[in-house]
């Protein structure tokens, strides 16, 4: 059971601004029904450019529902400039608190109102996908980092209880490591270790099968065993590798993405350019 | 606040009333030692040994293929390790995508210590495919583990049918019977199955005490090496009072079996008729057909099931939800994942577990309440306006 604030129980069973505003200056929207949680949030200005009505609607769980409370709430009144000054701790703060592992509420709302001032100032909303970095539940380096900036986090875990990322098929965590150590400043400078095939080597089927094999045991399967996934050879055809995954990853609805982006890539990497990889699934 | 009404049975279960009254002398009156040789101490050793013959009975086992364990989860790592030790040439696994994680977490371990696993998979309704099953068998098999029953859907498994695959290729076969033990009946000498895990805790006795069936003649190996206790297949002074206990609950559930398989069924029935029929774009998960008389798992689309769990809370209501937020985990259980329910329904998940110790004016009360819970969060939820009116259910980022 979660220990929820009275203020949080307080939004939740008597939720304010409920609803969608008619003809919205801002419509802001984030989440999914995959990723379990989604808000569209809406508000209108008045001729001050000051917020006059803000409304909610929320697919969630009960923090989610009062920090979108909440939050509609909080931007009454204000201008943009104002409001777009308003942090996911400041939403947590105005409910009294939200459990660690629930902040991930309030950063749904402030993004939400940063989409939905977008929206209004004419700018798409839409991020960069090249910059995604949890493929699970769509988080991007830039989301990431702010959030570690702002909230002074320091572990993988943090990150997925205020983000999400990284709390799906999990292969995307030394990515995330990466970031933590960038923002505090302990990233180590080593040598990149040199890797890789020579250029315009000749395998021959056995080099090749040895090397495929190598590079799934000491490359990829420890990332996607970190916790629960897995990958199994089935066959190499020339260069066509099939694979299986097993475990967590199997769920994982985006196991296509790992496929080509993490396996096909590491293994053109450390193998040759020409590997194509292909799932068999059981 | 009001009365409880309690339908998370699965989760765990009251105490029964008698089954505490036997417990009791044992904490201050009889708090003798049953290895030692005194009568003050060889007392409570035959009352231990009663209880052995009740848990015996319920399974339709020899008091001496019972083991008294910790919990249920004890009972499954030392059925699969200590059959998975007395071969270990044997270097395969099998088991299923549904298992609770007491089975379920073995997995990633043994992979790390070299095992191949086999997690067989179940379809959209959770039935396990017994031709995967068949073909899943290898000489390198060691042991299978399939649950009797699965705690989320409350969906009955074939065990016999694939005890006896295994048996026919020299496997020794787990089940992990938690759940159905004192729900559905047991016969253990007309079985193939090898070792059974059962928990106190899920047929009225307390938390803390769980058992295993070992068939006598099966390959398996101790788990928690220490005194002879359990004639050396489980080190340990015994839990007396909590063994006593179970024995109790043991032998109320023989006697409370018909009345789990037909009053407690259904109220189960009138339980989910009832929300069928008041509230629309509800699913049920699992198999209709070959299910626990006490269980049901509904999918209630468009909302989350953290937020239906909180207003029955209020209402006094228990249930649990496979909902991620529920579990702290971000995504939803990897049973109802397994079965490819969809996000749309995942979500909002919720479990109704019924026990003879539930009343028809509970339900009722039940079925009268839920749908207008249901009807606020959807009234909040974005998606269930869009799907009204035909709109594309999508919003924000791609999943």
């Amino acid at each position: 059971m979660w220990d929820y604030t009275e203020k949080v129980m307080d939004h939740f069973r008597n939720p304010r601004n409920v609803g969608e505003v008619e003809n919205p200056d801002g419509i802001g929207e984030v989440g999914s029904l995959a990723c379990g949680d989604a808000l569209r949030l809406t508000f209108k200005l008045d001729e001050n450019g000051r917020i006059k009505e803000a409304k909610f609607k929320t697919f969630g769980c009960a923090s989610a529902i009062a920090s979108s409370s909440a939050l509609t709430e909080m931007i009454k009144g204000l201008t943009l400039e104002e409001a777009e000054k308003i942090t996911n701790q400041d939403i947590a703060n105005y409910l009294g608190d939200l459990p660690e592992e629930k902040m991930h509420c309030s950063v749904m709302g402030r993004e939400a109102l940063e989409a939905a001032i977008a929206y209004y100032r004419g700018a798409s909303a839409k991020k960069q996908p090249a910059d995604v970095v949890c493929k699970c539940f769509g988080i991007t380096a830039t989301e990431i980092e702010r959030i570690v900036k702002e909230n002074g986090l320091t572990t993988i875990e943090q990150v997925t209880h205020y983000t999400k990322a990284g709390g799906g098929c999990r292969t995307c965590h030394p990515e995330i490591q990466k970031i933590l150590d960038a923002v505090n400043g302990t990233l180590k400078t080593e040598a990149d270790e040199k890797r890789g095939p020579a250029p315009g080597r000749r395998l021959t089927n056995i080099q090749k099968v040895k090397l495929v094999e190598e590079t799934l045991e000491k490359h990829i399967r420890p990332t996607l065993k970190r916790d629960g996934g897995d990958i199994d050879l089935i066959d190499i055809d020339g260069n066509k590798v099939y694979v299986g995954f097993r475990g967590l990853c199997s769920f994982c609805p985006s196991s296509e993405y790992t496929l080509k982006n993490y396996v096909e890539k590491t293994l053109r990497e450390f193998v040759t350019p020409e590997i194509e990889v292909e799932e068999v699934t059981p | 606040m009001n009365k409880t009404i309690y339908f998370d049975n699965n989760a765990t279960t009251q105490v029964a009333p008698e089954v505490l009254e036997e417990m009791l002398p044992y904490f201050h009156d009889l708090y003798g030692n049953p290895s030692s040789m005194h009568s003050f101490g060889g007392q409570v050793k035959k009352k231990l040994e009663e209880a052995r013959e009740k848990v015996a009975a319920l399974l339709g086992a020899h008091p001496e293929e019972i083991v008294f364990t910790s919990c249920g989860t004890e009972s499954d790592n030392a059925a699969v390790r200590g059959a998975l030790e007395v071969v270990p040439e044997k270097r395969h696994f099998v088991t299923t995508r549904v298992e609770h994680p007491a089975i379920w977490n073995l997995c990633p371990y043994l992979r790390r210590h070299g095992y191949k696993v086999t997690e067989l998979s179940v379809d959209r309704k959770g039935r396990l495919d017994l031709d995967e099953v068949r073909q899943s068998l290898t000489d390198e098999t060691a042991i299978v583990s399939v649950m009797m029953a699965n705690n989320e859907t409350g969906v009955i498994f074939p065990v016999e049918q694939i005890a006896r695959m295994a048996k026919s290729r020299g496997v020794p076969f787990h089940t992990d019977a938690v759940q159905a033990v004192g729900k559905i009946p047991l016969d253990m000498s007309k079985s193939a199955i090898d070792l059974l895990s059962l928990s106190g805790h899920k047929l009225h006795a307390p938390k803390g005490i769980g058992a295993l069936y070992i068939r006598k003649g099966t390959p398996w190996s101790p788990f928690l090496l220490g005194g002879h206790q359990e004639r050396g297949r489980r080190g340990g002074t015994e839990n007396v009072p909590s063994i006593i206990g179970l024995g109790k609950a043991a032998e109320l559930a023989m006697k409370n079996l018909r009345d789990e398989t037909t009053r407690v069924r259904a109220l189960r029935d009138r339980l989910e008729k009832g929300i069928l029929e008041r509230i629309p774009n509800t699913l049920v998960n699992g198999d209709p057909d070959s299910r626990l008389p006490n269980t049901c798992s509904l999918s209630f689309e468009f909302v989350e099931g953290e937020s239906i769990l909180m207003m029955l809370n209020d209402l006094g209501v228990c249930a649990s939800s496979g909902s991620a937020c529920t579990s702290g985990s971000l995504e939803p259980s990897h049973v109802l994942r397994a079965m490819g329910v969809p996000f749309t329904a995942a979500h909002g998940s919720i479990r109704f577990s019924l026990s003879v110790y539930n009343t028809q004016d509970e339900v009722d009360f039940v079925v009268e309440r839920l749908p207008s819970i249901v009807e606020r969060l959807r009234a909040i939820s974005p998606f269930w306006k869009d799907f009204q009116e035909g709109r594309p259910i999508a919003l924000g980022r791609p999943a």
